[in-house]
């Protein structure tokens, strides 16, 4: 098996085992409600102000129940040692990542799309399909963020505790990125200007940290 | 021997700080538009600096853990990181103080001030993590890692924030605007800021390496026993 094959398979493998338990995504999808429905006691769910900062709001949705299934992303290797037969098996360090950052990448992308819908509900906005990108690039920096630290904390005392603890400042820039285009997107403006040097940050940062991840991964899970 | 370099570099830098306040509170003129609270420039501006200076002695060090697996470079990035952070704390306290005298608030959220306080919080993750690892190699592995991942994210989040909003005065350093004296002081409070900085990191470096000394005792023992 080459190694984009053994990424693919660790990939398969996780989203199976998340079809049949649907642990991680239900806890999400259930907390990104809890979220929403908070947000709407801090702020009048349909006034003018909310709907200027309803991109914001939103990316502290994604970012907080993401962190739910970020958390377990290596975390539920740990029983029976999974985790060290993993680490041992003949696959580059790389295919690991890649493969557990595309099953987080599916199982974020899972609640992104039930929450949305609920969000352009109760905050009485209209959706458009310019978001596409904007939604992918700025999950894959969530993700890519997170199944690193993920793998950094895993073995770590307090591991839910650490997690948040280290990507939310990590995350600033692309959530910055993320949260003005999805507020400039949702208020009918096109890539153009200022909003294509936010995209262009934001791939930036997907490039910068993949590279970073992929390059530093194996010393993380194996010394 | 060691003890001695550090005692000493202690009070040359202390006695430099006293030499420098007296020059920058008594001999110094006011500032023609900010009167006297411009004189928090001399501890907010090489704060800032030395503490830049200490996370990328960190980076360093922590490459050079991860290359040579040399426990030094461990102990010299994490005492290197934990000064840093004080540094960049003394930043944005005394910055906050001459915004409320000269912006009339405490706080702003300008892209230099925001840019140290996601640098601090960066850092403060790492000082939290370090200590919940107790394997000494899987723990200086890791806090190599995330230093790394953490010096990287600095420029891009000066960056972002940077396009994001602007309020804080222009860099007088670069701009040349400063006096030739208040550029002197502002060197000389660098130099003696930097020299405590210093004395600091040998100090914590020292407890850091009395601290894996009782950790290997401890494994002793109980292998011992």
């Amino acid at each position: 098996m080459n190694s984009f094959g053994a990424a693919v398979a660790i990939a398969r493998k996780d989203l199976r085992s998340e079809l049949r338990s649907k642990e991680a995504t239900n806890a999400a999808v259930s907390f990104a409600l809890v979220i929403l429905l908070i947000l709407s006691v801090a702020f009048e769910p349909t006034g003018d102000e909310t709907h200027a900062i309803a991109g914001g709001l939103l990316w502290i949705v994604f970012a907080f129940s993401g962190t739910l299934i970020l958390n377990r992303t290596f975390a539920r290797e740990l029983q029976n040692d999974a985790l060290e037969a993993l680490i041992a098996a003949p696959i580059p360090g790389w295919a690991l990542f890649l493969g557990k950052a595309t099953s987080s990448l599916v199982m974020m992308l899972v609640v992104e799309v039930v929450s949305l819908p609920i969000f352009a509900i109760f905050y009485d906005v209209s959706l458009v399909w310019t978001l596409v990108p904007v939604l992918l690039l700025g999950t894959w920096a969530l993700v890519v963020v997170g199944v690193a630290f993920s793998a950094l904390t895993v073995n770590v005392q307090l591991r839910e505790v650490m997690l948040p603890l280290l990507i939310y400042p990590t995350l600033v820039p692309a959530l910055i990125a993320s949260m003005i285009l999805t507020g400039n997107l949702l208020d009918g403006q096109a890539f153009a200007g200022d909003n294509l040097t936010w995209l262009r940050l934001l791939v930036g940062f997907d490039i910068i940290y993949t590279a970073l991840a992929v390059g530093l991964i194996d010393i993380v899970l194996v010394g | 021997m060691r003890e001695k370099a550090i005692y000493i570099l202690g009070l040359l830098g202390a006695i430099a700080l006293v030499a420098n306040m007296y020059n920058i509170f008594l001999v110094l003129p006011d500032e023609a538009n900010q009167g006297a609270i411009y004189r928090i420039i001399f501890f907010h501006v090489p704060a800032a600096i030395i503490a830049f200076t200490f996370f990328f002695v960190a980076l360093i060090c922590s490459v050079a853990f991860l290359a040579f697996k040399t426990f030094k470079a461990d102990a010299i990035a994490v005492a290197a990181t934990e000064v840093g952070v004080m540094f960049a704390t003394i930043n944005l306290v005394t910055g906050s103080i001459w915004g409320r005298n000269i912006w009339g608030i405490w706080w702003t959220w300008d892209y230099r001030i925001t840019s140290m306080f996601v640098c601090v919080l960066l850092y403060l993750g790492y000082l939290i993590m370090r200590p919940a690892i107790t394997e000494p190699t899987q723990r200086a592995t890791l806090a190599a890692v995330l230093s790394i991942f953490a010096f990287a994210d600095v420029p891009i989040v000066w960056f972002s924030i940077r396009w994001w909003r602007t309020q804080h005065p222009g860099p007088v350093l670069e701009t040349g605007g400063l006096p030739h004296n208040m550029a002197m002081a502002l060197l000389y409070n660098f130099l003696a800021l930097l020299a405590i900085g210093t004395a600091l990191v040998l100090v914590r470096l020292r407890s850091e390496h009395v601290q894996r000394e009782i950790e290997s005792l401890r494994r002793l023992a109980l292998v011992e026993a």
